[in-house]
């Protein structure tokens, strides 16, 4: 189980603040959200479509800046920071999965998850093993060769799942990862997720509107409602569902 | 990134979208080849005038005449007033030999002769010679010569004028000043053959049979001239004209006057230059030398050579300083060399027109390719691509577009130019005209078409490139 002490604290977020244009009016995509995430801890950020968090999980990607308030995450606080300051912060401490998967089409798998590292400015001769090392982890060390319209949806996102690790970041992303995939794919999916979740210790956040996924996987559930906190859940079953597996 | 990672990056983009990216590096390269053919041909226009008016020797002599005199051309402009009048002689014509840039000095020969074939006891052809400096052989009289030219410099040798050789055959005359080239048949009876020439060797002396008497010119008093007891037996100069004859071997005709240059008149009979000097052949101007004592021989003009025409200014400024009147077509080539300087704009301009169209099908193209690639662009800002990256992956392919294209180009434009080329050649031969080269591509076009093309190129990139890195990653991987 994740320690939540600030000295093991991964992501923080103090009353962060973003607001979108749409004509004349401001909508508050994110209103002063206040979120810890403990090292190693698995939240889910539940919410109604337009409650803000995708929004809010673009903003602790440093894919988005916040009008106001503060984003920490391992030690350095994003509003601060260069969009080259950024870059490099996603390239080495966050990895990324989405709905739809993301691959690039016309790479191939190998390609895809060489990518990050090409931006990472990893060594030639140490990226062949990382990316073997990744695609064994997700099961797909024999379809290097294939394109991602080679493969099925669940191997798809898997693939994005090892992209993701290619730069073995502490902090994973997850935006509505099984969004795009039936039960039987989604629940593989989540399972490797949480694999890594427990195994390198990586700190995950994931969005998702199935509250039933969310209580079966996360250990601490975040309500999100028109861009406010509006609850938070320690998940208690967790342990019980966790070991009944 | 690294640069073999931009390289590969950059690469595999070009090679998706292969067929786009092909048509619009053929629409560089036939940009660059526009450009390149448009400048070639200026530039081989350019060089075909300067050969051809360097071999008529028109822009790269200078007429040297003393200030002395007034035996030169008229229209020779005068030294500054304030440099000292000097004698043409082979002190002075020594100093100019020694000018950075002068090729050769060597007088302007005119004399007056008798020039009748050995065999003909009857024909009388009083007639100019002149003399041909060893490096007339490339002037361009020369290009269609029957026979050959001097075998030395003191070769006891002819050149002659194709309508001089007529004259010399009684043949009737052609309209004076027409260029003629004789029939080979024509031809065959005079080459080789030996001619007499006739004339008046200068020695000094006072007893000879035309011995002549002069004063100092301007010395005499206007209302003396009749008195020839006042000439002062201390400045006469006098000289004989002893008659000699001398037999001379046809060795080349030729149709035109080479080195026709700024000699004046028809001359159409032709001595190696070191042999006519050793003859001492009373010159046609040469009574002007007779009114004037002079301790040495004197030219009455020398014609310095300069190697580049752009150096003939200064080489004249330095003579007039010394104290002589020259004269040049100097102004006439610098006009010419404006009106280059003009057609080669207006064909860059006119080139430059394809290369820019080109250019725009670049921006086009980028720009096509960042809304094709939105997604992916968003996809590689979330795995940390930094605007920087995706600007240079851009940047990269539109330099890549421009080298190849910009090579395919110089390509183009230079298989253009051999074709045309080949065709006005086989044209002229057909018309009897000998080819020349219109179309000349050198290498540092070759390299500045390449160099231009990228620049371009990338200048088309600047602003897809500026855009894609702008690209929000949060709309362009909005899913819908």
């Amino acid at each position: 189980m994740a320690t939540n002490g600030t000295e093991f604290e991964s992501v923080r977020t103090v009353s962060v603040v973003r607001h979108y244009k749409l004509g004349r009016s401001l909508i508050p995509a994110v209103d002063g959200v206040s979120l810890a995430a403990g090292r190693g801890e698995f939240i889910a950020l539940l919410g109604a479509s337009g409650s803000g968090k995708s929004t809010l999980l673009n903003l602790i990607a440093g894919l988005d800046r916040p009008d106001s308030g503060a984003i920490v995450v391992e030690g350095a606080d994003l509003a601060t920071m260069t969009s080259e300051q950024l870059a490099q912060y996603r390239r080495h401490t966050v990895g990324m999965v989405f709905q739809s998967f993301n691959l690039v089409p016309t790479m191939t798998l190998y390609e895809n998850v060489e990518l990050p590292m090409r931006f990472a400015e990893v060594k030639r001769k140490e990226r062949r093993a990382r990316v073997v090392e990744a695609l064994e982890r997700v099961g797909l060390s024999d379809r290097m060769k294939h394109r991602p319209s080679e493969m099925s949806g669940g191997e798809q996102q898997r693939a994005a799942l090892a992209r993701a690790l290619a730069n073995r970041p502490k902090l994973l992303l997850a935006d509505e990862p099984t969004g795009n995939l039936d039960s039987k794919t989604g629940t593989e999916i989540m399972d490797l997720i949480r694999e890594l979740n427990r195994t390198l210790e990586m700190t995950v956040i994931m969005v998702t509107h199935e509250r039933p996924l969310a209580e079966r996987y996360a250990n601490r559930l975040v309500f999100l409602g028109d861009g406010k906190l509006v609850g938070e859940l320690e998940n208690t079953k967790l342990e019980k569902i966790g070991a009944a597996r | 990134m690294r640069a073999y990672d931009l390289i590969e990056l950059a690469g595999r983009n070009l090679r998706e979208a292969g067929l786009r990216n092909s048509l619009t590096t053929l629409g560089i390269g036939v940009g660059v080849a526009s450009l390149v053919a448009m400048l070639s041909l200026g530039i081989g226009l350019q060089k075909l005038a300067t050969r051809q008016l360097g071999r008529s020797g028109l822009f790269d002599t200078v007429v040297v005449t003393s200030r002395q005199d007034s035996r030169g051309p008229r229209f020779a402009q005068a030294a500054p007033v304030t440099a000292q009048a000097k004698p043409l002689d082979d002190v002075a014509r020594h100093s100019f030999e020694q000018m950075p840039n002068v090729v050769e000095v060597y007088p302007n020969f005119s004399a007056v002769g008798d020039v009748r074939l050995e065999t003909d006891k009857t024909g009388n052809h009083f007639t100019v010679v002149g003399t041909l400096p060893q490096s007339a052989r490339t002037s361009e009289a020369f290009d269609d010569v029957q026979g050959s030219f001097f075998s030395s410099g003191v070769a006891e040798e002819a050149i002659i004028l194709g309508d001089f050789g007529r004259d010399l055959l009684n043949l009737p005359r052609e309209p004076r000043g027409t260029d003629v080239k004789l029939t080979k048949d024509q031809a065959d009876q005079l080459l080789g053959k030996y001619v007499v020439l006739r004339y008046h060797r200068r020695e000094a002396g006072e007893s000879a049979p035309l011995a002549g008497k002069t004063t100092k010119k301007g010395q005499a008093d206007p209302d003396d001239v009749d008195s020839p007891d006042d000439i002062k037996a201390e400045d006469a100069q006098s000289f004989n004209l002893v008659p000699k004859q001398l037999k001379l071997k046809i060795v080349g005709i030729v149709s035109s006057e080479p080195n026709r240059g700024l000699r004046q008149g028809r001359t159409p009979v032709f001595l190696p230059l070191a042999l006519a000097e050793s003859l001492d052949m009373v010159q046609a101007g040469e009574l002007w030398s007779t009114l004037r004592p002079s301790e040495s021989k004197t030219y009455i003009a020398l014609i310095v050579r300069v190697g580049k025409s752009k150096a003939v200014s200064q080489v004249e400024d330095e003579i007039r300083k010394q104290g002589f009147s020259t004269f040049s077509i100097l102004d006439a080539s610098k006009g010419i060399t404006r009106f280059f300087t003009f057609l080669d704009l207006f064909l860059g301009i006119f080139g430059s027109l394809a290369l820019a169209v080109a250019s725009l099908g670049i921006v086009n193209t980028l720009v096509m390719a960042i809304l094709e690639r939105r997604r992916e662009i968003g996809i590689m800002k979330a795995l940390g691509a930094s605007d920087g990256d995706v600007k240079r992956i851009f940047f990269f392919e539109a330099g890549a577009m421009g080298i190849l294209g910009g090579a395919l180009g110089a390509g183009l434009g230079w298989t253009i130019g051999r074709v045309i080329n080949f065709a006005t050649n086989i044209y002229l031969q057909r018309q009897d005209i000998k080819p020349e080269n219109f179309w000349v591509v050198p290498v540092w076009l070759v390299a500045a078409a390449l160099g231009f093309s990228v620049f371009v190129s990338m200048f088309a990139g600047l602003y897809p490139a500026s855009r894609a890195a702008r690209l929000d990653p949060v709309q362009a991987l909005r899913h819908d």
